[in-house]
Parts: structure tokens; sequence; C-alpha cells
């Protein structure tokens, strides 16, 4: 699989969404003395996706800390230790665990800065995992980016690409906000350019990964993939789509979104949370209210069923958003069925 | 290996503590409570606030026991923690009635007091919410390299909050300079914490390896001299302590709770106003000592009593936030 971003300025190389990760990390530690990462096997094992594998050898047990199984408790600590001068990035291996941590994240880290009249702030990231697929049933395959996205006071990240991921990554551990970083598990292979400079990319701005004119496909995380796969195959008919990744839902670019379904008149939303109440739905709003006028038809929706995520692949594989699901979609937002 | 520790003893004619200063502490937080109330009863004060009158001895005790530097997290009865502290009662009062000028610009309310400067990294609503703060702040500290320490009061109830023993485990482990002082007033609520705690509470830390003291929370030199001897542990690369300290809340949970029939006597409330209470138990050994007289006790009380008269003047005067401010402090 290869990402959809434009070469980059300068001197680049291919690197894994995992491997981006990693180096933005190591980068913001090497420059920042009070960045450290805090989480379940995080350190020699490297998480189980070893997407952190190399830094406790770098940075040692004082900044790459393994704890217990203990997600509220450590995720407390990470708002406790970040209120108090240290830039925490806590791991939390699926964001199923979120479950656990949800006082923390929402009680707790979401409310310090405006609860205290912005005297107290949490610069801390918490990395967590989304995305289907891997055939891991419901407790460790749930899209859940639509629960911290609802809470104010939370920064919500959600790279598409090596590129993204780690200049978004970046401006996460500087962001004085908490941020929660999700990257999908199915994504951590994906292979894309990544500059060799430093660079970041600002939250709260879109990313337009393919241009078109026909119909605009809102896209997420690793539905963005399974947008440009569409777009291809539409192509082909005469049907040109632009596939706009909002990559933060907190801050929204909202004016992105809007500009690109007021010149294309059409939009289909795609995101792998659950379909209903979700951050799909939030975006169909947005374009709704904001292009209104433009809309030559109603927005389309597609996300997860709204079912626990099965195990047995035959089934788990109806769950989620397909290529050949969005297509379908897209013909017959155009009249083309 | 870690064991219950006896109840260190101090007197007041040990050197320390200033405990006149200790003293007019414990009535400060006493006058603030009763001023409290009061703008409650006259329907100034917005929503509810949660009284700590009867449990001075336990916040001022600590606190005296702290530097400025050294944080603390509070509960939803945090206003003695904050003036322990050395909060001023002008801003605390303005914040309990959603004014600008309170520590929070009015945004956080009674239970959610901040004072940065002095430590104090906010009272907290959610029970035990506060746990992971500390435990993490202690950890900040110990990275850092400071001889800071870090207190988290809790309360009873939050025996039964789960985030307890994940971060005792995380602080005996880490040896983090981190002291969870849990005041048991003997309710959660409106429920008897006979009815909610099986085994003895000290036991929970010990079973982490933490050192766990039984305090007289009505008795500041008890309470003190506990939290004294952790915190030189504790400075000193020690690790954690917990201590319990026994004490009684006058008033119901919250200022709205009156009619308490139900779940506490009125003989023993009355047996820990008149027998237990910690200002009265002090005055004995002040005057036994001759720390203070008559005189400069009834002087005491005046000067404390006109400061807070002033203070809820300032508050009940202050304008309200402007209302562009609600769309601040969102995101730092």
């Amino acid at each position: 699989m290869s990402s959809p971003d434009p070469t980059p300025e300068g001197e680049s190389r291919e690197l894994t969404m995992a491997q981006a990760i990693r180096e933005a990390i190591a980068e913001e530690m090497r420059r920042d003395s009070s960045v450290f990462v805090m989480g379940e096997d995080v350190a020699e094992a490297g998480t189980p996706f070893k997407v952190l594998s190399g830094l406790v050898e770098e940075f040692g047990p004082e900044r790459v800390i393994d704890t217990p199984i203990s997600e509220p408790g450590f995720t407390g600590m990470g708002v406790g230790a970040a209120m108090t001068g240290r830039r925490p990035v806590v791991d939390i291996m699926f964001g199923d665990f979120l479950g656990l941590v949800m006082d923390q994240v929402a009680n707790q880290a979401a409310k310090v800065h405006y609860m205290s009249g912005g005297k107290l702030s949490v610069p801390l990231t918490i990395r967590t995992t989304m995305g289907a697929s891997r055939r891991s049933a419901a407790q460790h395959s749930q899209s859940l980016h639509a629960w911290v996205s609802h809470i104010p006071g939370l920064k919500v990240v959600l790279p598409s690409t090596p590129y993204d991921a780690k200049g978004l990554m970046k401006t996460a551990i500087r962001d004085n906000s908490p941020v929660v970083f999700f990257e999908d598990k199915m994504n951590y292979q994906q292979r894309g350019q990544v500059p060799v400079a430093e660079y970041t990319i600002p939250l709260g701005v879109a990313d337009i990964k393919r241009p078109g004119k026909d119909v605009t496909v809102i896209a997420t995380s690793s539905m963005v993939l399974v947008a440009m796969e569409a777009a291809e195959v539409l192509a082909q008919e005469g049907i040109e789509c632009e596939v706009v990744d909002p990559r933060t839902t907190v801050p929204l670019d909202r004016e992105a979104l809007i500009n690109s379904v007021g010149r294309t008149t059409r939009a289909v939303v795609v995101d792998e949370g659950h379909r209903s109440y979700g951050v799909g739905a939030e975006l169909a709003a947005v374009v709704s209210e904001g292009a209104f006028y433009f809309l030559d038809a109603p927005v389309r929706r597609l996300g997860a069923m709204d079912v626990p995520i099965p195990f047995s692949p035959v089934l788990e594989d109806l769950t989620v958003p397909t290529v050949q699901g969005l297509v379908d979609t897209v013909r017959e937002l155009c009249g083309r069925k | 290996m870690s064991e219950i520790q006896a109840t260190p003893q101090v007197t007041s004619a040990e050197s320390g503590p200033d405990w006149q200063r200790a003293y007019r502490l414990m009535l400060t937080i006493r006058l603030f409570e009763e001023r409290a109330n009061d703008l409650y009863q006259r329907k100034i004060m917005p929503g509810l606030a949660h009284l700590s009158s009867g449990e001075e001895g336990v916040a001022v005790g600590v606190c005296t026991a702290l530097r400025d530097n050294d944080y603390i997290t509070s509960t939803h009865r945090g206003h003695g923690h904050c003036l322990a502290k050395g909060a001023s009662a002008d801003r605390m009062f303005a914040e309990l009635l959603g004014k600008a000028a309170g520590y929070c610009g009015g945004k956080g309310g009674s239970m959610h007091i901040a004072d940065q400067e002095r430590g104090n990294l906010g009272a907290n609503a959610i029970v035990g919410g506060s746990l992971g703060i500390a435990t993490g702040a202690a950890l900040s500290i110990k990275q850092r390299g400071s001889d800071q320490v870090a207190v988290s009061f809790i309360g009873d109830g939050a025996l039964g909050q789960g985030v307890l023993y994940e971060v005792m485990n995380m602080a005996s482990l880490w040896k983090l300079p981190i002291i969870y002082v849990c005041e048991n007033n003997l309710y959660g609520e409106y429920t008897a914490s006979s009815e909610t705690i099986a085994g003895r509470p000290i036991e929970r830390a010990t079973a982490f390896g933490i050192p766990a003291t039984e305090v007289d929370g009505q008795d500041v030199r008890a309470v003190y001299a506990a939290t004294a001897e952790a915190v030189a542990r504790a400075r000193s690369g020690g690790g954690p302590a917990f201590l319990w300290c026994s004490t009684y809340r006058y008033f119901g949970h919250h200022v709205g709770d009156v009619d308490r029939g139900y779940y506490r006597s009125r003989e023993e409330e009355q047996f820990w106003r008149e027998q237990r209470d910690p200002i009265s138990l002090a005055r004995v050994w002040l005057e036994a000592d001759g720390l203070v007289d008559a005189a400069s006790l009834e002087e005491l009380a005046e000067e404390v009593t006109h400061e807070l008269d002033a203070a809820v003047e300032f508050a009940v005067a202050a304008p309200f936030p402007n209302p562009d401010q609600v769309a601040t402090d969102v995101f730092a």
C-alpha cells in the first residue's frame, strides 16, 4: 500500500506509518527533555505493534516507562505530570481501553484548563489505536474517536499517512492541551514518503488527498485509503472524486470541507466509527449546514455497522466500509446506477 | 515489609511549626465555612458547597508540614485544604459566588478551586478523581530531581475507587514522593463508612508496601507530626506514605443536607462538636503551654472575623465574568 501524499519538498525516504510515528516521538524526546513515554509494554517490547521499538535503548527506562496494566492510574498520572512541567505521551494500547480511562480523559484532562480559569494546563498526548479487520473481535476493534471528539477541551488527531502521522504527532506533543492521537492498527505497515528535514503539520488543517470536481469524499484515518481506491475506480467511469482528509476532528477545518463541497455539490462521508451518533454524522452535518445551497443531493454517510465488531471474518468484513460500498454510494449520488 | 507506623508524638514545646499560625488557620477555615453556609442560606451563593467544619485539624496539620512549592490535590470538601495551603479568602469567596475575581474566574466554583502559585493543583468533584493527578505530580517531581512532595487529600469514600489501588501500586514501585491523606469523617455522602469499607483501611496501603499511620485528625499536632515524618521520608527518596485520619464533618454532605437523622444521630454530632473539636482541643494545650492567653485569643478571633467579613464583602461586590469569557480557556 502506498500513501497518497504529494511528494514533499526536499529529500525524503519511504517510511512505514509505525516508523514515522516513532521518529516523531524520538525527535521530540531529543528536542525536549520533559517529553516521556508511559504505558503498557512500551519499553523493551516497544508496544505489541512495535511502534516504539528502540526508544528505551536511546532514552532509558526513566523516559520510556513500562507501567502495570492500570490504564486509569497511569493516564491520570500523565495528567498530573503534564500539569507540573512534563510532556507525557501516554500509550493506551487499544482504543477500546478508552472505556477504562474516560474519567481521567473526559473529567480530568479535558476540564483542568477551563475549570482553573486557564491557570493550569495539560500538555498531554494520548496515543491509542482504532480500526477493525484484524479478527480481534468486539473489545479490540472499535473506532471510538467520537467519544473524545465530543468532549470540549480535547484535541483529536486521525492521521492517514506516514507523512501526516509524523508531522501531526510532533505538533500534538508540543501542544499545551491534551491531544488524543488515533492510529489505525491496519495502517502501521502502510508506506509513504517522509521528508528527511524537520517539519510539523498544524492541527485543524484538512488536506485534499486527491482533487476532483464531481463529488467530495470526506474520509478519515484508514478510510482515506478506501476513498483513494474508490476514486481510482470511479475515475475510470468518468466520476472525479475529491478526497478530503480533515486529519483532525478537533479542531475541525470546517471551511475546507464546506469549500470542497461548494465546488463539487455532492458529498459522502466515510469514517470507521459506528454510523450512528458518530464523527461521520458530525462531518455530514457540517457540510449539510455549511454548503446547503450548493448541494445537488443529500449528504451520504458510510460508517461501521451499528453492531459490536464480530470475530468471524465473514461477519467482521460486513461491518466496515469497503471500496465497493463507497463506489456504489458515489455512483448512486451521481445518478449513475 | 512495610508496617503500620506508630503515631508519632509531638508536643508544642518542640521546635518547628508556628502553632499560633496553625490555630489561626483552623479558625479561619471554621469562620470561612460558616460564611459559605450563610451565603447559601441567603441565596447569594449559586449551587451547593461541601463544608469541612470539624476537619480543620487535618488540613492545617498536613499543610503546616509542607512548603509553598509542594503540591496538593483536594476533594469536593476542599475549602480547608485551599486555605491551609495559603489561598486567600477573598478570591475563594469570589469563586464560590461565580465572580470574575475568583481563583478560577468563576468557571470552577466551590469544588474546583486551584491555586497554582501555592502548589494547589485543584479540588476535584469526582471522588478519588485527583489521585492520578497527585501521583503524576509526584512522578514529575522525581523526574525533575526536585525535593518537593505531593499530597493527595482524599476522603474515606475514595477507598471504594479502584484508581487508588492502581496509583498506590505505582507510587510504591517507583518510590514516588507522595502522601495519601485520607480523611475518615465516617460518612460517604449519606452512608456510614462502616457499611462500605471492609477490612482495616490502612492495611490497603501496607499491602503495597506503603508505610501507613492511623492519626487522630482532631489533634493538629498529631497530624503535623505524622505528616512531617512522611514528608521527610518522601523528600529523601523513601517513597510514599498513607495517613488515615479520623475526623468528623459537622455539617451535612453539602449545605443543603440538613435533615440527617436517617444516617446519623444528633448525639453523635454533639459528641464530636463538644468533645472532639480540633480548635477547642488546640486551645487547651496552647493555653497550657503559654503560647496564647484568653486576651490574645479574643484579639485573634476579632481579627479573623474582620478579615473574613471583608472577604465576603469583596466577593459580593465583585462583578460576574464578562459573557465573552464563556468560550475562553477551553484550550491552552
